[in-house]
């Protein structure tokens, strides 16, 4: 549902009429920033000093104390690079395949569907309905769908298009499978914004000047379209790399399939071994801060809010 | 004939690919008429049960999680959008200092993995003693609405013309009266819109609720809970109703904003 946000932060922000200085500001902006001092900023900090502790002398499993161990990063690197590179590594499959399907769709959706008012209001809710229902169920569907039993494994390994021992579920094909699913809507819908504000006499003039489609589509189309591709590769990499549901056995993953978040997700909440799942976010959020800063620096939207 | 097939291929291909978004949900809703037992895997045989019967299954757990659901996902939107709606009206109105760092905290919960907010205010919690219940919950899900209310209301703030609100100061309306009659009824509709996108936002939420939870069990967490042993139908029940009641809601929504549309073109 974050599309709204991104979508509406990247496009050209129209300066409203003069802007007043006011006490009334103070008194507006104040309980909201605060709130988020203390439910956002802080926490964070509270996450840097948590990944330094460590383990109180002869004290119990789930106890410890601040200590300033930078150690604890290049134990958790040393022990779960793999999980790091598969974060980013289906991440950026996803966020490939996510941008692959939903490019044509927004097209059609914003450009040529703009004769049918009704049609393009229709398909925007059809591209939005997944979200009105859970995400978990959504997932658990696909992993159903491609359980042993199922109709669609059972046809392919009767075709022989897969092994009679080959499964779907559990392997890093179905896990980049659940996060291109899930997440085609935040990359349909900021596409869609731009695309559909794309003035088509742009496109007709390419043609006059004989490109051919496929050089309107790389010269015009794609540059005009850059907002929603940035806003929506975002949207789509940055919950892709953190999320630990897809990855999760329960859901569409295996023990090889394991990425980042379920580490954190099982260091904290079972084995209480907070200094990792910590030093781990941090790691995470570090390298989603410097990607999100390059990208969108090079791609020349830094207006974001 | 080529050019026809050109002609066909993006809308087939769009048609096919919002048949794809379906299949899941296709697949929830027609297990929610499922006989199952204990878990919803295997079709037995179709049945109205599930939906008239949602709370007998556990001794109403599915509904309990769902209940709980509802009042965070409710108290968690009130607050979210009384804070950004403010926030929102300042970026839009005033000037102040600092403006920049505002935003930067303003977009930075919104490009941060779900897994690091939700691990962040665990840690905190942890490291004051703060015990896991329905208010951490709360005050999680809050945390994270606001920016998504700020972005929504300030679309809504800028598009509003100043000139109807000096119109009001010009008659003597008062500060708060130009407020109550004027700014706010024009902002309800973006700040409906935010609380909307909350109330979704909170509902659906798995990741941060899970750090933040405790005991306490929200309908996704339930999900996920369950995901090991298998999922009642009646939990598709409840999702699937409220597939259809957003799905209501939007259609009406688009409905109505089109006539209205189609008014205005009409009178201009």
């Amino acid at each position: 549902m974050a599309f709204a946000a991104f979508s509406t932060a990247t496009s050209p922000s129209t300066e409203p009429v003069a802007r007043r200085r006011s006490p009334v500001a103070l008194f507006l902006l104040l309980p909201g920033i605060l709130y988020l001092v203390l439910f956002f900023l802080t926490p964070l900090v509270s996450l840097l000093l948590t990944s330094v502790q460590a383990p109180r002398e002869f004290g119990d499993i789930g106890q410890y104390d601040y200590a300033f161990r930078w150690q604890n990063y290049v134990e958790v690197v040393t022990t779960y690079w793999p999980h790091i590179v598969r974060s980013f590594s289906y991440a950026l499959a996803a966020t490939f395949f996510a941008l692959l399907i939903s490019y044509p769709l927004a097209y059609f959706i914003g450009v040529k569907a703009r004769r049918w008012p009704l049609l393009q209001s229709l398909m925007l809710v059809l591209v939005i309905a997944p979200f009105f229902i859970s995400f978990l169920l959504r997932t658990l569907a696909w992993k159903q769908l491609f359980s042993d039993e199922s109709f669609v494994v059972q046809s392919l390994k009767a075709l022989s298009l897969l092994g009679p021992e080959a499964h779907v579920t559990g392997t890093a094909f179905s896990v980049i499978f659940g996060l291109t699913y899930n997440f085609i809507p935040f990359m349909t819908l900021p596409l869609y914004t731009t695309l559909e504000r794309l003035d088509v006499r742009y496109l007709e003039a390419g043609n006059d000047l004989y490109a051919s489609p496929f050089q309107v589509f790389r010269k015009v189309t794609i540059p005009l379209s850059m907002p929603g591709i940035v806003a929506g590769t975002l949207l789509t990499f940055i919950p892709a790399a953190g999320d630990y549901i897809n990855a999760s056995r329960d859901f569409l993953g295996g023990t090889g399939t394991q990425m980042m978040g379920n580490v954190i997700e099982a260091n904290f909440l079972v084995l209480q071994n907070y200094p990792t799942a910590a030093a781990l976010s941090i790691i995470l959020m570090t390298v989603i801060l410097v990607i999100v800063s390059i990208y969108v620096k090079r791609s020349g939207t830094e207006e974001l809010l | 004939m080529k050019l026809s097939l050109g002609k066909w291929l993006l809308p087939v291909y769009s048609g096919l690919a919002l048949l794809f978004l379906m299949i899941p949900i296709g697949y929830t809703f027609v297990y929610s008429f499922n006989d199952s037992l204990k878990s919803n895997i295997t079709w037995r045989g179709f049945t109205f049960d599930k939906w008239l019967n949602v709370c007998n299954v556990q001794n109403g757990a599915v509904c309990q999680a769902f209940g709980n659901s509802l009042f965070i996902g409710a108290v968690a939107t009130v607050i979210a959008t009384a804070l950004g709606t403010m926030i929102a009206i300042a970026i839009v109105r005033y000037r102040f200092k600092f403006r920049s760092q505002t935003s930067l905290l303003l977009f930075l919960p919104m490009a941060t993995p779900e897994v690091v907010l939700g691990a962040g205010l665990a840690a905190q919690f942890l490291s004051l003693g703060v015990p896991k219940d329905m208010l951490t919950i709360i005050l999680a899900h809050t945390m994270f609405c606001i920016s998504f209310v700020v972005v929504t209301v300030k679309a809504r703030v800028a598009s509003l013309d100043p000139a109807l609100e000096e119109a009001g100061r010009d008659l003597y309306g008062s500060a708060w009266q130009v407020f109550a009659r004027i700014t706010f009824p024009l902002l309800l509709p973006g700040i409906l819109a935010a609380a909307l996108l909350s109330f979704a936002l909170s509902f659906d939420d798995f990741i941060i609720t899970n750090f933040n939870s405790g005991a306490v069990t929200t309908f996704p967490k339930y999900i996920y809970i369950s995901a090991a042993r298998g999922i009642p139908a009646e939990a598709n029940v409840l999702a699937s109703a409220v597939f259809i009641l957003a799905l209501v809601v939007v259609v009406t929504v688009q409905v109505s904003g089109a006539a209205k549309a189609r008014r205005l073109a009409k009178l201009s």
